[in-house]
């Protein structure tokens, strides 16, 4: 529990994670309590995306656990296809399928996986396209859409199978400068309405709006845990200072 | 009498003569095609890096008349065909190193163009900016590179020739397929089985020469695509 | 050297009942090979057990012997073991069991073109693996190995100019037989090229058609 009673949502213990004889992971701990927002920075190779990887099951750990509401992704039986449907992912390269409309992009969890009835996703798929204002984008291809639009059609795709947490992975790392705030405005607007979410992300000042808690990760551990104002204002180790300083001119 | 007929390949006279005379010639006429057909090909192919519009629709036909129409068809139209009209007499080993030799060429041909083609332009311009005339820029950076980028598609079109040779039997040549059916008529009566053996024989002969070189072509392939 | 038109005008009809034939066969080789090679491709793609070394060994046993003698063997060697086929069934079994194998690479390199992250993608909103191979993969591997596919179509097409050596009347037996009767070599062999042009020639154009539709509503270019 934190300090607002809000539950933990997923615990991470003690996770390591070895890629051929390389340690990526050297042993992380963490808690994500729901509508909780936590923005995981660092430089490159230490680790964060892969950290983000594991909290769905895409990628396997080696030691440690995570728990998402108790039960263990490492369970066997534990399904990690209803893992899926509660922890939803966000990718660098949007990752909508090229052969299907937008509309049967977004729909195809919610109909083929959550079986519901195919009136009420539409409208809820609807509703979500409307709030980003793409509805009138329903019926086209990806290939038809700026990467900002594509993005946003990704994000309503993973709300559409109402998760309990949705990870972005530097979401905005592909899209050109113009079209990074038509998504980040998306994901702040998630947040206002409570959603839970890890977010890993380079765009410091989005951090600092979105945040509730900063993760700066560094060589496969955590190496400072504090609020945004607190971060970006006062840092407290060497390698965060050292961090922030190359985004200083 | 009859024997059990997988005897009929263990008899050692039929085994020599599938191999050393039948597989021979099967090889010699594939052999010979893919050395003429290399020389021819490789003209073909630096002629297609050219800017001339009428050699380049030349090479293309030359090259979709190899494609579209089978190779037996070409077999047919050289042996009946060429011999008629110009009036000569050309055994069906000479039909089929010819015929093999302008297909290997054709192919051949569009192997180098692609080749060179697949050459990154950065390396030219790198080249270029060192100072190397067209002949250095071929000699020390196209050529070491394009022939590696050869390599899979030349052995894969040796297989391909290989197995095609099977049908010069069906022009009259003597290969490895006729000596099968010559065994296997003489065995009538001693092993009435023997087209089975015969031919699953001259099934794995086959075999054995090609997969070695279809794994050799893999194994380059996968060791240079990094 | 004049062209005997006649020969031509009468011998018309024994073309074009040849050329239906092959037509046929091939048709029913490629349809059977399409389905084998989807077949062995979805083994190898999910790794089951035995299965896949049986089509691994099948892709390379006939992928590194002629058709003749794939043909040779169940058209003479079978019957021996009491396994005696008539001569279309030879022809559509050995052009679908070398087809298989070309069409099984040709939809294995497409399956292996779809990009991990798009597997993925489908895996996190909670599909199946098996769901993940039929929405996600598969359409995206079909249009990805169609050029690859339409080359093999083509090739079996030209193969079926081998069945005359198990005594079926295809276009190129035909061609010989009148050859070896009427001594009309130009006028025969100009009839086999011209109606392989028009068998081949127009299958390529539609098939490159279909190929740049299917690629255009996938990736757009």
């Amino acid at each position: 529990m934190d300090k607002n009673n809000n539950p933990v949502l997923l615990e991470v213990q003690g996770v390591h994670k070895k890629y051929d004889d390389k340690e990526i992971l050297k042993g992380i701990d963490l808690n994500l309590h729901k509508g909780e927002v936590l923005v995981i920075l660092g430089p490159s190779g230490c680790g964060k995306s892969t950290f983000l990887r594991c909290l769905n099951g895409l990628e396997k750990i080696q030691g440690g656990d995570i728990k998402f509401k108790d039960q263990s992704l490492a369970d066997k039986n534990v399904k990690l296809q209803e893992i899926h449907e509660k922890i939803g992912m966000v990718f660098q390269n949007y990752e909508l399928f090229p052969h299907m409309t937008v509309i049967e992009n977004i729909l195809l969890g919610p109909l083929k996986v959550q079986k519901r009835n195919k009136e009420e996703a539409l409208a809820e798929a609807e509703q979500l396209l409307e709030r980003v204002g793409l509805l009138d984008r329903k019926d086209s291809y990806p290939r038809q859409l700026s990467g900002g639009q594509k993005q946003r059609i990704a994000i309503v795709r993973a709300l559409c199978m109402n998760p309990e947490i949705i990870l972005f992975d530097e979401v905005t790392a592909s899209l050109d400068p113009e079209m990074v705030r038509e998504v980040l405005d998306v994901i702040l607007g998630l947040a206002k309405q409570g959603m839970t979410m890890a977010i890993v992300t380079h765009e410091m000042g989005f951090a600092k709006s979105v945040a509730d808690r900063i993760i700066f990760m560094d060589n496969g551990e955590i190496c400072e845990e504090s609020s945004p104002e607190e971060f970006f204002t006062n840092p407290k180790t060497e390698r965060a200072k050292h961090f922030l300083n190359i985004f200083q001119y | 009498m009859q024997n059990s007929g997988i005897n009929v390949i263990l008899q050692e006279k039929n085994m020599q003569r599938l191999i050393f005379e039948g597989l021979f010639v099967t090889i010699e006429i594939a052999f010979i095609s893919i050395i003429i057909g290399s020389i021819l090909g490789i003209l073909i192919g630096l002629s297609r890096t050219t800017k001339s519009k009428v050699i380049l629709f030349i090479n293309r036909v030359y090259l979709e008349a190899f494609r579209i129409i089978p190779t037996l068809v070409w077999l047919f139209i050289f042996y009946f065909g060429v011999t008629t009209a110009l009036n000569i007499d050309l055994s069906g080993e000479v039909v089929s190193i010819i015929v093999f030799s302008l297909w290997g060429a054709a192919e051949m041909g569009d192997i180098v163009r692609g080749a060179l083609q697949s050459l990154p332009q950065h390396q030219i311009e790198s080249g270029k900016a060192l100072g190397l005339n067209y002949f250095q820029l071929y000699r020390y950076v196209l050529i070491p590179q394009a022939i590696r980028r050869m390599i899979p598609g030349t052995i894969n079109l040796a297989t391909r020739m290989i197995k095609t040779t099977s049908l010069v039997v069906l022009i009259g040549v003597i290969d490895v397929v006729k000596i099968g059916q010559q065994i296997i008529e003489t065995s009538r009566f001693e092993f009435p089985t023997a087209s089975f053996w015969i031919y699953g024989c001259i099934f794995f002969l086959y075999f054995i020469i090609c997969y070695p070189l279809s794994k050799i072509s893999k194994n380059l392939e996968a060791k240079w695509s990094n | 050297m004049s062209f005997d038109w006649n020969f031509v005008v009468t011998n018309l009809p024994l073309y074009e009942k040849a050329a239906w034939l092959t037509l046929k066969l091939a048709i029913a080789g490629i349809a059977l090979s399409l389905v084998i090679g989807l077949l062995c491709s979805v083994i190898l793609y999910f790794k089951i057990k035995v299965l896949d070394i049986v089509v691994q060994a099948y892709i390379e046993l006939s992928r590194n012997t002629p058709l003749l003698i794939q043909i040779f063997f169940l058209y003479f060697g079978l019957p021996k073991l009491g396994l005696k086929m008539s001569e279309s069934a030879c022809a559509i079994i050995g052009l679908a069991f070398l087809g298989g194998s070309y069409m099984a690479e040709s939809f294995r390199s497409g399956i292996e073109a779809v990009s991990k992250t798009q597997i993925e993608s489908g895996v996190s909103i909670g599909l199946s693996k098996i769901q993940v191979v039929r929405y996600v993969i598969i359409p995206q591997a079909f249009s990805i190995s169609m050029p690859s596919l339409s080359a093999n179509c083509i090739f079996l097409l030209k193969e079926t100019s081998i069945l005359g050596a198990i005594s079926i009347m295809d276009l190129t037996n035909l061609t010989k037989d009148l050859i070896g009767m009427y001594y009309t070599t130009f006028e025969a062999l100009t009839m086999l090229v011209v109606i392989y042009l028009i068998m081949i020639l127009p299958l390529s154009f539609v098939l490159s058609l279909v190929e740049r539709k299917v690629r255009y509503a996938e990736f757009g270019n």
